[in-house]
């Protein structure tokens, strides 16, 4: 990773409920094109950081700045350039395939053309063409995930923020998916992935990991193995996260 | 025995922390009681009239000030010419307006004839009916005072007699709806979103899976919504009697029999839901439309059934809360005994037992 | 005597457009810890609800501890504990409000067969009036799982349950199936991890309603039938991509950290994969030959 272009840059960022610190002072940068992840175990505060990323909570502190916009002031600027995949929603299940490209596109405000024209290369890649009219409820799960980060990148965005995206899939299919990752990475896409699944994390440049709304750990995988001599990164999380003393 | 209590006392301990639902399940009577007993009735108080009085004698004095008195009745303007009740309707400033011709009491003394016109505001039919009326009254009792020693026949206005229901008063219609409503509600809607709710959680799995008989689950289910379907009947009984002034005609027992026997029906009802239904979306859904509307529409107490047409009024015949507003309205309202409402009450058995042997057909040991 | 017997099974829904289970057939002995491996629609929670009398099988025969899963159903319920996939207790009920009820179910208390349970309870007693709405996913599985052992069953049925568990939890839950399994409690649980078949003495591995293969974990990769080895450089894409041009590349995954590479003709293949990745690629590359890990062998056979 040559180019060291910062896209997404958090400078203490916090957030409080009441008493409660969800996400206390975090500082990190993220790389363009690269696939950073964003471990924690659950109620670590990694969604919570996440929202204020995507532009829909508002911070208690700190800087922040995604895809050159402040979280504080530019929301919708950050909310255009990002896309986004949630393991929970993503894609309505009564429409067909086609419909759902077609709406997702005309969310981040393609023309017509333009969503034909993708609509076309999406199948293609994917190799859905001959299941286009058919509706996502009676897809396998590793195909609507698939088709899922396939809308999330559609409208070109400078970072996907994909959230616990591969849980229950088939191996095979898990890896075309995150073939997939990489080939948007490769293109210039910076990938952000939170996770409790330290297998997915190898797949990352480098991984921060959140214990109790601190970032405890930022490094690449293998550097963390190497600094917490472990073999895995289940490992490295158990090593942290034993520490923890809050859960959801 | 003990794992019996083991359930309900689970029930209850789902019902009491829901605060939310609890408070929309006893707040729910109360407000529906007051809403439709006082908002929505058909009752007219503290309308307000003017007076034209050309005569301005004794006897209009009189009448005028009968109709202050009475708690139907404000007055809102004295006017002096006719124009000025034009003006006042149009300003909809008042409801009524109550004209004495020149000579009022000359003419009714001397003549035996004296004519008042009364003017009211016929853009709400109903409630321009009903001042109508209560004035008529009013007028009525005077002739009865002043010429009540005479032995002239002499009537202004043609008698109206409201049986059961002398006043008028729209509560009397309501009490018996809103008790199928809410008794229907909780009884079979609470029901069968508190079971449809064990499957969705997967505890239902994992209740089947082991010794209890099913039946154990589902009827301890049942069993805390009987006593709140009781203490809500109780409570709009108590609010009916007390804040609607709607005395209880007939046997209290009865009355009280008859609503335990229509929260069993409601409750065979929410069972069977529950039989057919998997999330509880669903479920709410299917009560509503099942339950909530035909008994709004179908019961007889917001529409008459009379007038409605001919397969409608066929299928208001399935629908349980109908009879039981019957049985309400007679019991209570009418004051019959128990034989009067022995059909009504038949059918409902019938409907319960019916209910629930469907329910139990549906009923699974399995999952599908 | 095996506790759980599965012959020939077969279940479809939807009236047979979607085959649920097609064939199964597998035991499972007396106090081992057998994983039903899979992902998602597999049909791991059909044979599960089959097995745990919830369901009926449309044809094929299955008998847990010895007892008919359809004639003797009442029976299998006094003696198997089951956790469903999407069990999450009552919500709204305490830490102990739920064992207790739980325990009120099968007749007995959680004082009767505490010895089972004690570890597990001893790291909810802190929270014990805590409601289990509010328990992490890692505490309310345990919980869940005291709740499936309150009555000493002798077969336990765990559908999922370390399923978006956290790795610490997950990993203290595999070890208190070690102790039950020591305490002669047949399990049966299923994973979509494919790094949990290791924890189990026996899986199988199950697809699409089939199941592909059943033996040890080790058995599993000892058959596995090629070489392979593990490819890292720099740019993890780019030699992804080099590594799949290669004509004589059997598969070529990412496996996060390194790709696993099998060649079609195994070690004869090595020496010209080497260069033809030093030529496309240029820059350095690592290979090694490594054992295969479940999840090659998953794919292997699927």
């Amino acid at each position: 990773m040559e180019n060291k272009e910062i896209v997404i840059q958090a400078q203490g960022l916090t957030k409080r409920f009441g008493d409660f610190i969800a996400t206390n002072a975090i500082t990190f940068e993220v790389y363009k094109g690269e696939i950073f992840g964003f471990l924690g175990a659950n109620g670590a505060g990694k969604t919570t950081a996440m929202k204020i990323l995507i532009g829909i909570s508002k911070p208690s502190g700190g800087e922040a700045k995604v895809a050159g916009f402040d979280v504080y002031s530019e929301t919708e600027d950050i909310k255009k350039n990002i896309g986004y995949m949630s393991q929970k929603f993503s894609l309505y299940e009564d429409l067909t395939i086609r419909e759902n490209i077609r709406f997702f596109g005309g969310i981040y405000g393609l023309d017509r053309k333009t969503i034909k024209e993708k609509t076309d290369v999406l199948l293609k890649t994917l190799g859905f063409e001959a299941e286009a009219d058919k509706l996502v409820s009676s897809l396998p799960l590793g195909w609507r995930q698939k088709l899922s980060f396939s809308i999330a990148i559609l409208h070109n965005p400078k970072i996907v923020f994909l959230d616990e995206p591969t849980g229950g899939v088939d191996p095979v299919t898990r890896r075309q998916f995150w073939d997939l990752i990489y080939e948007a990475s490769n293109r210039g896409v910076t990938i952000f992935v939170t996770t409790h699944y330290m297998d997915e994390a190898e797949y990352c440049n480098r991984v921060s990991i959140m214990v109790d709304g601190k970032i405890e750990a930022l490094d690449t995988p293998q550097n963390l193995k190497k600094q917490f001599h472990a073999d895995s990164m289940d490992e490295v999380f158990h090593q942290l996260a034993r520490k923890a003393k809050r859960s959801e | 025995m003990k794992l019996f209590l083991a359930f309900i006392t689970k029930e209850f301990k789902h019902i009491l922390r829901d605060t939310r639902t609890l408070i929309i399940l006893f707040g729910m009577p109360i407000v529906q009681i007051i809403l439709f007993g006082f908002a929505l009735t058909n009752e007219v108080k503290d309308s307000r009239i003017g007076i034209l009085d050309y005569s301005k004698d004794e006897a209009s004095q009189h009448i005028i000030h009968e109709l202050d008195a009475s708690r139907y009745f404000d007055i809102e303007a004295n006017f002096s010419n006719p124009q000025q009740i034009d003006q006042a309707f149009k300003e909809g400033k008042i409801r009524l307006a109550v004209v004495f011709p020149a000579n009022f009491r000359h003419s009714l003394f001397q003549q035996n004839t004296a004519s008042i016109q009364l003017i009211a505001d016929a853009s709400d039919p109903n409630t321009a009916t009903t001042v109508v009326n209560y004035a008529s009254s009013i007028l009525k009792s005077y002739q009865d005072e002043v010429l009540g020693e005479q032995t002239l026949p002499y009537t202004i206005q043609p008698e109206i007699r409201m049986l059961y229901n002398p006043q008028l008063k729209g509560a009397y219609n309501f009490v018996p709806g809103v008790m199928a409503m809410i008794l229907l509600l909780i009884s079979a809607m609470m029901t069968s979103i508190a079971i449809v709710r064990e499957k969705e959680l997967g505890t239902m799995e994992v209740l089947l899976v082991s010794p209890v008989p099913p039946i154990l689950v589902i009827v301890t289910k049942a069993i805390p919504y009987v006593l709140l379907s009781f203490i809500n009947v109780s409570t709009i009984l108590i609010l009916s009697v007390n804040l609607l002034d709607v005395p209880i005609q007939g046997s209290l027992l009865l009355l009280l029999g008859e609503s335990m026997l229509f929260i069993f029906a409601a409750l065979a009802l929410g069972l069977f839901i529950s039989t057919i239904t998997n999330s509880q979306q669903v479920a709410m859904l299917a009560s509503l439309m099942v339950l909530l509307l035909p008994t709004l529409i179908f019961s007889g107490f917001m529409f008459p059934i009379e007038n409605m047409p001919k397969p409608m009024q066929f299928i208001s015949n399935l629908i349980p809360s109908k009879w039981y507003f019957f049985i309400v309205r007679d019991v209570m309202i009418k004051g019959l005994g128990f034989k009067c409402v022995l059909k009504e009450s038949l059918i409902l058995v019938a409907m319960t037992i019916g209910f629930v042997l469907i329910a139990l057909k549906n009923y699974k040991t399995r999952l599908e | 005597m095996n506790a759980i017997i599965a012959n020939h099974l077969f279940k479809s829904f939807e009236k047979g457009k979607i085959k649920a289970l097609e064939d199964i057939s597998f035991e499972v002995k007396q106090a081992e810890l057998f994983g039903l491996i899979g992902p998602d629609g597999a049909g791991k929670t059909t044979l599960f609800r089959i097995l745990a009398t919830l369901l009926l099988a449309e044809s094929g025969d299955s008998s847990v501890d010895g007892l008919d899963v359809k004639k003797d159903y009442k029976a299998i319920r006094k003696r198997v504990g089951y956790m469903p996939g999407k069990f999450s207790l009552y919500q709204d009920l305490s830490v102990e409000e739920n064992l207790n009820f739980f325990a009120h179910v099968f007749g007995t208390t959680i004082e009767q067969n505490y010895h089972l349970i004690k570890d597990i309870y001893q790291q909810l007693e802190p929270f014990k009036t805590r409601k289990a709405g509010k328990l992490s996913g890692g505490m309310k599985q345990k919980l869940a799982l005291c709740c499936a052992l309150i009555h000493e069953p002798s077969v336990l049925f765990l559908d999922e349950p370390t399923t978006g568990v956290d790795p610490v939890s997950r990993k203290e839950f595999w070890e208190m199936l070690k102790y039950l399994k020591s305490e002669g409690i047949t399990i049966l649980v299923s994973t979509p991890y494919m790094d949990e078949a290791s924890l189990c003495d026996r899986v199988a591995l199950m697809q699409k309603g089939k199941i592909l293969d059943i033996d040890t974990p080790v058995g599993i990769i000892e058959k596995y039938p090629k070489k392979i080895w593990s490819i890292h450089a720099s740019n993890m894409y780019a030699l992804l991509q080099v590594a799949r041009a290669f004509p004589n590349t059997h598969t070529c995954f990412g496996f996060g950290e390194s790709h696993h590479l099998t060649l079609n003709h195994d070690a004869e293949d090595y020496d010209a994969f080497c260069q033809y990745v030093q030529e496309h690629y240029k820059e350095p590359f690592q290979i090694q030959e490594i054992t295969a890990t479940i999840e090659d062998c998953f794919m292997a056979l699927s």
